[in-house]
């Protein structure tokens, strides 16, 4: 009984996967203009999420940074855009990303717990001064234009970078590199012991996170057509992939992923409908959740689960 | 000569307000073990009400002190008492408490900011009181700026003796230490948690009120102090009052060469230096 459900999950789920994959691409055709750019918001803020989970979720850090990363994919966007193709500006921008994280995480993932919140939290900050200063200083302007795109290439790549990093979160946890995450999360120091290399796998983890919200970032800019250090490295979105991710729950695969769709919408229809409220509101819901829903939305659909699975065993 | 001693003396006079930032932040994580990412907007709110105190019914702003202060103590006793305290119980080890308050905290800063913005709008405010040149050795500064290095010793001494000499100061140091152990001693944990995050706040309120003596305030002016505050605390040692004490002397003084020799380099200066820091001794100055 239990092994025909079993093998019937295995089919189902990447099927499903599949079926929505089909129905993104053919969204465009179906539902152009506004639809299509609400869909890609989303599905731009599950890439910060689910690239913030990859590395948040299993080790336990709480990293503040993804602004500072999708900041330099926006940087790199606007410097590279007039003259490189879009593809090679999305890669150059995920590597760029990679390198500061690289960099980041040698100097700093030897700090525990709150120490590194706090230092990530500062480096968006310093990287803001810094671009700010640099450009007054050395270009003389404040901000950066960028050539616009039409939206349906914006969603069709910001799609193919959630594809690709849901790929690299799946192989990822499989490989036995994903376990060797999980058990630092579990307890670093014994982790140590059976012989991971603690401190590489902690900053390699980090930059490959990088690398999806860096590529993010280049194709947001191109949707921002106009950036200055304030609009890149708004520290908003260091916040929301963190609060997604709790909203949605991070105790499963889709918890996150569900939260931020859920999350980024309501964040749609709140900013359009209450602007001068919205952060409010945002707020309110985030308290209410923390409080009242520590494992996030797929925490709550777990417990209908049972609590229907409960029923229905209850009935036969 | 001259040069030299007045970057020291601004650096004093920032430092003095950076310190009393610091010993707020300082109280609530120290204590409380709220890593408070919203710290800045209670500045933010004792700048603000001290400016429409003073611009819309002329209260001396030395004396809206007896608000700013008591005010914000009493906001951050009920955010404590209600919100703090369920996640502290609700929370089944110290690690998780920390993370939850960290995004606890985010909620706060959106929703004190928002209401702040609904209230005060967006424009930057200022006014003008006590801006009289002293001369100081040379050097001159507002007299404003002084007051605020006056206000701000006097106030961190208070609250440091306050801390070491009194009964309810012991009770606050044993929190600090283990607040279970110090449950079963007969200390009152909740009222001592939430008497430090409100301390923290009033600390937050009062620098608001001092800041906007020298400075222009604004709803968004919070998150700017708030990383100053995060850097003092970790460059003073974690928990330690003295330590943020001197730290946001030793960190004003930076800043104020920094800004001597470029001015938008100060946050950057003020970053590095962190970041130095947390590498080469992260338990800071005075640290255990």
């Amino acid at each position: 009984m239990n092994a025909t459900r079993v093998d019937l999950e295995k089919v189902r789920i990447p099927a499903l996967l599949l079926i929505i994959l089909l129905l993104l691409i053919a969204l465009p055709f179906g539902r152009p203009g506004y639809t299509v750019v609400l869909v890609y918001t989303i599905v731009m803020y599950i890439i910060l999420t689910m690239s913030w989970v990859l590395f948040s979720a299993p080790t336990g850090y709480l990293s503040l940074a993804p602004a500072a990363f999708f900041g330099v994919g926006i940087y790199t966007s606007a410097i590279l855009g007039m003259t490189f193709p879009l593809s090679v500006v999305i890669c150059v921008a995920g590597l760029a990303s990679a390198c500061l994280a690289l960099l980041v995480g040698a100097l700093t993932l030897r700090l525990r717990g709150i120490y590194f919140a706090f230092f990530t939290f500062g480096l968006v900050e310093l990287i803001k001064h810094f671009v700010l200063w640099y450009e007054l200083t050395f270009t003389g302007t404040r901000g950066r234009f960028l050539i616009p795109v039409d939206n349906n290439t914006i969603y069709y790549v910001t799609l193919a970078i959630l594809v690709a990093l849901l790929l690299t979160t799946y192989l990822i946890r499989r490989s036995k590199y994903g376990l060797a995450l999980q058990s630092i999360g579990e307890d670093e120091e014994a982790a140590a012991h059976t012989g991971i290399h603690v401190t590489l796998l902690k900053v390699i983890t980090f930059a490959i996170s990088a690398v999806f919200m860096g590529a993010a970032g280049a194709i947001w800019a191109i949707r921002l057509t106009y950036i200055d250090p304030y609009i890149a490295f708004d520290i908003n979105n260091s916040f929301m992939p963190v609060l997604m991710a709790i909203f949605g729950g991070m105790g499963q695969l889709y918890g996150p992923i569900l939260g931020a769709a859920v999350f980024s919408y309501l964040r749609e229809i709140l900013i359009t409908r209450f602007s001068y409220y919205y952060m409010l509101l945002i707020g309110i819901i985030l308290l209410v959740a923390i409080l009242y829903l520590p494992n996030g939305l797929a925490g709550l659909i777990q417990t209908w689960r049972k609590k229907a699975w409960g029923g229905q065993h209850a009935n036969t | 000569m001259i040069t030299f001693l007045n970057v020291v003396i601004a650096g004093l006079l920032l430092g003095g307000l950076y310190a009393l930032i610091a010993m707020g932040l300082s109280m609530q994580y120290g204590v409380a073990r709220v890593a408070n990412f919203s710290h800045g907007e209670f500045i933010m709110l004792g700048g603000l009400t001290t400016w429409t105190l003073y611009t819309a019914f002329g209260v001396n702003p030395l004396v809206s002190l007896a608000v700013c202060g008591p005010l914000t103590f009493i906001l951050g006793y009920i955010i404590h008492r209600t919100l703090f305290k369920r996640l502290f119980v609700s929370s089944a080890s110290p690690d998780i408490f920390e993370s939850n308050s960290v995004l606890a905290s985010f909620a706060l800063l959106f929703i004190i900011q928002n209401i702040a913005s609904i209230a005060w709008g967006p424009e930057i405010r200022g006014y003008s009181y006590l801006r009289v040149p002293v001369n100081l050795a040379g050097a001159v500064f507002g007299a404003n700026r002084l007051v605020t290095l006056g206000f701000a010793v006097v106030i961190g001494l208070a609250f440091y003796l306050f801390v070491t000499r009194t009964r309810m100061g012991k009770a606050i140091r044993a929190a600090a230490q283990d607040p279970a152990t110090a449950g079963l001693m007969g200390v009152n944990i909740d009222l001592v948690l939430a008497l430090c995050f409100g301390f923290g706040a009033a600390l937050a309120g009062i620098a608001g009120m001092l800041i906007s003596l020298c400075y222009p305030v604004h709803v968004i002016m919070g998150q700017e102090y708030t990383i100053i505050a995060l850097i003092v605390v970790v460059l003073g040692g974690l928990g330690s009052i003295p330590g943020s004490f001197i730290g946001g002397f030793v960190l004003g003084i930076i800043g104020s060469v920094v800004t001597h020799i470029d001015p938008g380099l100060s946050l950057v200066a003020y970053y590095l230096i962190f970041v130095l820091l947390l590498l080469v001794r992260p338990t800071g100055i005075m640290g255990r």
